[in-house]
């Protein structure tokens, strides 16, 4: 069915019992075209993105949890393209413009919000750095705007401009930028990919790839065994994992990160911002809730939960930016499990062996490459040649010495 | 994570002491090494779910480095030694 204001008024006279399930729950059928291992936003946008505009219908997306489990329901939901190199700069816009019509395309309401995001600059050095991204961003076509202090302080009045350490000397704005709603992410294409026909098969763990010499043939699962053509991952987090299955070494190490929210407050932060002085960002929810969070914990974890010691490090984060946070209560924290590449960048390649294909390493920034990174790898699924936008996340890079170093910052804490 | 460590120096010591360093992975290649061999040293790594060696240092005690087990699904610490003993084994 599609979803329409008069779907939604004929289901209110019918007492909305005529609701059906937004996607099927299928069994596994013995053999696809294309298997995508992980039901996250990148394995779902894959599957939305493979059925409908590269016509490849006979797919399954296997997860090992329930839809909306792992990172696509575990970030800060924040959306922007403001990147300052080549190879990343023009993925990540095409990824905003198809965030810009999503809604549309997929008929579900992600709730997509361009309020804005902010970088602020404390520093002379900081502010020419920020001058610098916003040149490259402009010279993609992108928006960006440099605010000075008396600007800044127009739009967020509650930040501590005067701080002896750290004073605020404006912020790099990009008005396009914004946040989602996650969770709604994964449904939209979950729903969208369902009714191409694309199988989605929740509680379908992968326990073993078997291997007919330099093809795979299938996939183990604990739904049983099943064939396909080509194997696709889309399981950031975990990526080591899966790839040790078929003894590949890959060149990230698996960090956790976590994500809070407070209670619900009064209109009060009506943009992203983001601090320079300290890894710390915060957007406030449509029902009231700050939604923040800084570093990642520092050391390999597979476990979807974080320390007191990084709560305690990001809240200090968040004191030095906006003081008045000093009486909010945090509400909840939760932690997701990140693909932390060695050049902070991800990695979306075909792999040594024939019809296995990679999409990884997206670190702490994901969600925001979620349509694009589903578009591009439907792409080089289809094609075996990657989008044009995303032809420098290769995984040979690294060997070769070509890395996409956007922020020059290693994989863990102390290579920051 | 373990809410303590045992240091084979200093005893059971809260882990605020302790400083996370990562893998212990193969020993550092010699200078002339192959780059294939250079490559895998300084990007790649196991990143095992489950049991993971790797370097520690006891920064808020001894000031020693350690090499322990750690479990990266549950966090706990198992099997802590004095670094030293690994470069006596010819293993770092």
């Amino acid at each position: 069915m599609r979803y329409s204001a008069l779907s939604l008024l004929g289901n209110a006279f019918s007492k909305n019992k005529n609701w059906k399930p937004a996607w099927r729950n299928p069994d596994p059928k013995p053999r696809y075209d294309v298997i995508i291992i992980g039901g996250g936003g990148h394995g779902l946008a894959t599957a939305y993105y493979l059925s409908k505009v590269f016509g490849v219908r006979n797919v399954a997306v296997l997860e090992k949890g329930y839809l909306g489990s792992g990172n696509i329901g575990r970030n800060t939901t924040i959306i922007r393209s403001n990147y300052l190199l080549e190879g990343n700069n023009p993925f990540y816009e095409f990824s905003m413009k198809l965030w810009e019509g999503l809604e549309q395309d997929f008929n579900f309401n992600a709730m997509v919000s361009q309020r804005g995001v902010i970088n602020l600059y404390h520093s002379d050095v900081q502010r020419d750095a920020y001058t610098r991204r916003g040149n490259a961003m402009r010279l993609h076509g992108v928006d960006a705007d440099l605010l000075n202090r008396d600007q800044v302080r127009e739009k967020l009045p509650f930040l501590d401009y005067d701080n002896a350490r750290f004073p605020i000397m404006g912020g790099l704005m990009q008005a396009r930028g914004g946040t989602v709603r996650h969770d709604a992410v994964a449904w939209g294409f979950a729903r969208g990919a369902d009714q191409n026909g694309v199988d989605i098969i929740q509680n379908c763990e992968v326990t073993a790839i078997d291997r007919d010499g330099d093809q795979i043939t299938g996939v183990q699962t604990t739904r049983g065994a099943i064939k396909c053509g080509k194997l696709a991952m889309a399981v950031a987090g975990s990526s080591s994992h899966v790839a040790q299955m078929v003894d590949m070494r890959l060149p990230i190490e698996s960090h956790a990160l976590q994500a809070f929210v407070s209670e619900g407050l009064k209109p009060f932060i009506d943009t992203v911002v983001t601090f320079g002085a300290g890894h710390f960002y915060v957007s406030q929810s449509d029902k009231g809730g700050l939604v923040f969070g800084g570093d990642i914990e520092g050391y390999n974890s597979y476990a979807q939960r974080g320390n007191l010691a990084c709560v305690e490090h990001v809240a200090e984060a968040g004191m030095a930016m906006i003081p008045a946070l000093s009486r909010v209560r945090i509400l909840r924290s939760w932690g997701g499990i990140m693909d932390m590449s060695m050049d902070g960048s991800p990695i979306m390649d075909r792999t040594h062996i024939g019809n296995l294909y990679f999409n990884g390493g997206w670190c702490y920034g994901g969600f925001k490459a979620t349509p694009a990174s589903g578009y591009c790898y439907a792409h080089l699924l289809a094609t075996d040649r990657p989008h044009e936008t995303a032809t420098a996340f290769r995984m040979d890079r690294f060997a070769r010495g070509y890395l996409l170093d956007e922020k020059g910052v290693g994989a863990q804490a102390n290579l920051h | 994570m373990s809410s303590l460590v045992k240091c084979p120096h200093c005893g059971s010591r809260p882990r605020e002491e302790f400083t996370v360093r990562g893998e212990v992975a193969t020993p550092r290649p010699v200078a002339g090494a192959d780059e294939s061999i250079w490559f895998d040293h300084v990007y790649l790594r196991d990143n095992p779910r489950g049991q993971h060696r790797e370097y520690w240092h006891h920064s808020g005690g001894c000031r020693r480095w350690l090499v322990l087990d750690r479990n990266t699904v549950t966090h706990e610490t198992s099997n802590v030694v004095d670094a030293s003993t690994l470069k006596a084994e010819g293993r770092a």
